[in-house]
């Protein structure tokens, strides 16, 4: 009872920052249907730009976590997004219009190339920072067995209320918003209806590559280390998330994401800890063979 | 087409200075987390280390690479639209350089370890590209002719290695028995991934096939009684030429005591050359073949128009499962083929990696073209192999060049879809 309650916790906290990865997935698949595979890799830069802050704060005498934690997150936040409008730039605007398969292979090279870029110019080795944020509440003990409550899990499901309900005001009630979903519906028409189709797309990805930066800071708080490599699995597992929750709807990529981190701490604590990435993918196949388009997506109509 | 004309004004050089410096802006802000700043482990604790020089190498690098290009497309873009009005119809049909490049090719690949019979390296890296050939040849009739987009096409070839691996470790079965078990069996691998999730969408399918590939991998890192754990399979018997082996004069008759040569380690280097040689050539006659029956012709209908083919009375589930089914049992061939060439295989050369770069030897061969997949092994191949002098940068220059290719051409290398079949009736006009 205990340990369940326990992975409950680890599993909306690992939950949520997939969640937060999937809404940039979904988001950019709904506005240009691309799987933009490159996105678990500007997480993974922004970790490492946490990495960076964290150590220069210290090293510049910043002792007060609060005020180290909101000025980490705003430069990881600033960096990143840059990082999120150059890929869609550089690799996948030249590209619009093309086949398919095109920005998908453009996505995975890009992927590549970021993922050697930090091993080049960070190191391959992986890296540890000392915990930022210490400590915890002890909810209850059974059997000699404390259920903890750490604050960085704290931390992590705060922040990611916090900006669900921000991204959601944002989408629904802003002019952006608006300009947004209708990019999603139809490019042409909202082109004719005088709209920046191509920054609308931009600031899209710089959106989504902002929500990964929140979620590479929280990550880096959470388990203190990163190596080049922590964006390849956590992308999948995101993607993953969103397909789960209906790709283009955000409130089921953030769903998503909470029930795959549930299935693998559940999985990791009661089955196989070596099984649960076959645990997510293996419900990844179930969810589409008997529910397509996704727990909250819309059933998909085919035009002739 | 219709042509678009657009305002034409000599772009001043005020402009693109002004662009360069908005390109130099970005890179600064690229640069400074990942160039300008790092990490470094000092006494147990990482120490923030600047390298700003090599910042402002890489912000100049932004600044005149951006001129040096913007001067460049303006250029093009000049003499394109000159061209295109002097003459608007392009060359039609295949190039027929293209048309003697297979046999050019073939010459070649078939003269290659006459002309370098000591040089075991030549010989070692184009028995590597043979095999890449053949894993695109094989990924080609899956994502080129029946356009299913799989992105897990390593583990068929997985299935295909631990198969000869343990039937030939565990039982003792040789090299040409294995291989029909072998490709049966990645076959049977294809089936059962396909048929719970052919019907499913593009890019739906793309995702199932990354994660079927992620637990096929999982299984061979964590099920060690069967595949060896991360460790792998050691001493796979290498295979014999008609029972003869490659060693050294022993007792038993041996490929060189039996045509009385003097013995070579580089005979089975060769021979190991003439057989992906032979098996790759046999992948392509039938895929060609295939091409032309009827279930061929109905993939490239479904690649083409899923809903006018249902309409026609193909069965689209059992049309594609035979193309993934194919793809496969080729796959579990080239597998078969690596796991008796190293004669050491482990989950490590089956990562996502290898599947996106036989993916990306398809894509960018330009889908569905036999000889492009040979242009883009051969490009892939050798481009990490020509940067082996810097070593570090290979892999980052291969995701770049991914990206470059794409954007230069979207169709791929060889950008042509030439329909098997053609109507020369009446009205066709050819």
């Amino acid at each position: 009872m205990a340990l369940a309650l326990q992975q409950l916790i680890n599993g909306l906290t690992l939950g949520a920052v997939y969640g937060l990865i999937a809404i940039g997935y979904t988001m950019v698949y709904g506005i240009i249907g691309m799987i933009n595979f490159a996105h678990g890799d500007i997480y993974m830069v922004s970790a490492f730009i946490a990495i960076t802050g964290f150590t220069l704060l210290a090293a510049l005498g910043v002792s007060s976590v609060p005020l180290g934690l909101v000025l980490v997150l705003l430069l990881a936040v600033a960096f990143t997004s840059v990082y999120g409008w150059t890929v869609e730039r550089v690799a996948y605007r030249p590209l619009r219009g093309s086949t398919r398969l095109a920005p998908l292979i453009s996505a995975i090279g890009m992927s590549i190339f970021l993922q050697n870029m930090v091993q080049l110019t960070q190191g391959a080795r992986v890296k540890p920072i000392p915990p930022v944020l210490v400590g915890g509440i002890d909810l209850l003990t059974i059997d000699g067995f404390t259920v903890r409550l750490a604050y960085s899990q704290l931390l992590i499901v705060f922040v990611t209320l916090a900006l669900m309900g921000g991204f959601t005001w944002l989408i629904t009630r802003t002019s952006f918003g608006r300009q947004q979903r209708s990019c999603e519906q139809d490019r042409t028409m909202t082109a004719l209806l005088g709209i920046d189709v191509d920054r609308t797309i931009s600031l899209t990805f710089m959106l989504g590559a902002a929500l990964a930066a929140v979620a590479g800071v929280m990550v880096t708080v959470y388990y203190g280390v990163v190596d080049f490599f922590i964006g390849f699995v956590a992308g999948i597992k995101a993607f993953t998330a969103a397909v789960l929750g209906g790709i283009g709807s955000l409130p089921g990529a953030m769903l998503g994401g909470l029930l795959i981190g549930l299935i693998e701490a559940f999985w990791a604590a009661y089955l196989s800890a070596e099984y649960k990435d076959v645990a997510t993918f293996s419900i990844l196949i179930l969810a589409l063979m008997f529910r397509p388009s996704g727990l909250l997506g819309r059933p998909e109509v085919e035009k002739v | 087409m219709s042509t678009l004309v657009f305002a034409q004004h000599p772009v001043s050089l005020a402009e693109r200075l002004r662009d360069a410096s908005a390109v130099a802006l970005i890179t600064v802000l690229l640069g400074i987390p990942m160039i300008g700043l790092t990490t470094v482990d000092q006494g147990g604790s990482l120490q923030v280390v600047t390298r700003w020089p090599a910042l402002a190498a890489f912000v100049a690098a932004g600044f005149f690479g951006r001129l040096l290009l913007r001067w460049a497309i303006d250029q093009w873009q000049a003499r394109r639209r000159t061209r295109t009005a002097a003459a608007s119809s392009a060359t039609r049909g295949v190039n027929p350089l293209l048309r003697r490049g297979g046999w050019l090719a073939l010459g070649v690949a078939l003269a290659l370890p006459v002309v370098f019979p000591e040089n075991r390296y030549v010989v070692d890296t184009a028995t590597t590209v043979l095999i890449y050939v053949m894993l695109g040849w094989g990924l080609n009739v899956v994502v080129g002719l029946a356009g299913l987009l799989d992105l897990g096409y390593v583990a068929f070839y997985a299935v295909g290695a631990y198969t000869y691996a343990l039937l030939s470790t565990q039982f003792g079965w040789t090299f040409w028995e294995s291989l029909p078990v072998a490709g049966a069996m990645a076959a049977t691998f294809g089936v059962l991934l396909g048929w719970p999730t052919l019907r499913l969408r593009g890019d739906y399918l793309a995702i199932v096939t990354l994660g079927f590939g992620e637990i096929v991998r999982v299984i061979l890192v964590n099920w060690t009684e069967m595949s060896g754990g991360p460790n792998g399979i050691t001493s796979i018997p290498r295979p014999t030429f008609f029972g003869l082996p490659f060693r050294p004069p022993g007792d038993e008759p041996t490929f060189a005591s039996f045509f009385a040569l003097e013995y070579s380690p580089n005979q089975r280097l060769i021979f190991l050359y003439y057989l992906i040689l032979a098996l790759a050539l046999l992948t392509n006659a039938f895929v060609t073949r295939m091409r032309r029956l009827p279930v061929g012709r109905a993939w490239e209908a479904l690649r083409e128009d899923e809903i006018a083919c249902k309409a026609m009375g193909i069965h689209a589930r059992n049309v594609k499962l035979s193309a993934f089914a194919l793809g496969a049992m080729l796959g579990g061939f080239a597998g078969v083929f690596f796991a008796a060439r190293q004669g050491f295989i482990s989950p490590e050369s089956f990562t996502f990696n290898e599947s996106a770069i036989i993916l990306a030897i398809v894509v960018l061969g330009g889908m569905g073209s036999q000889l492009g997949v040979v242009l883009a092994s051969l490009v892939l191949v050798l481009l990490p192999e020509l940067g082996r002098d810097f070593a570090e940068y290979r892999m980052l220059l291969f995701g770049a060049a991914m990206i470059l290719i794409m954007i230069w051409r979207p169709g791929g290398i060889l950008a042509h879809r030439e329909p098997t079949l053609r109507y020369h009736g009446a009205g066709a006009g050819r």
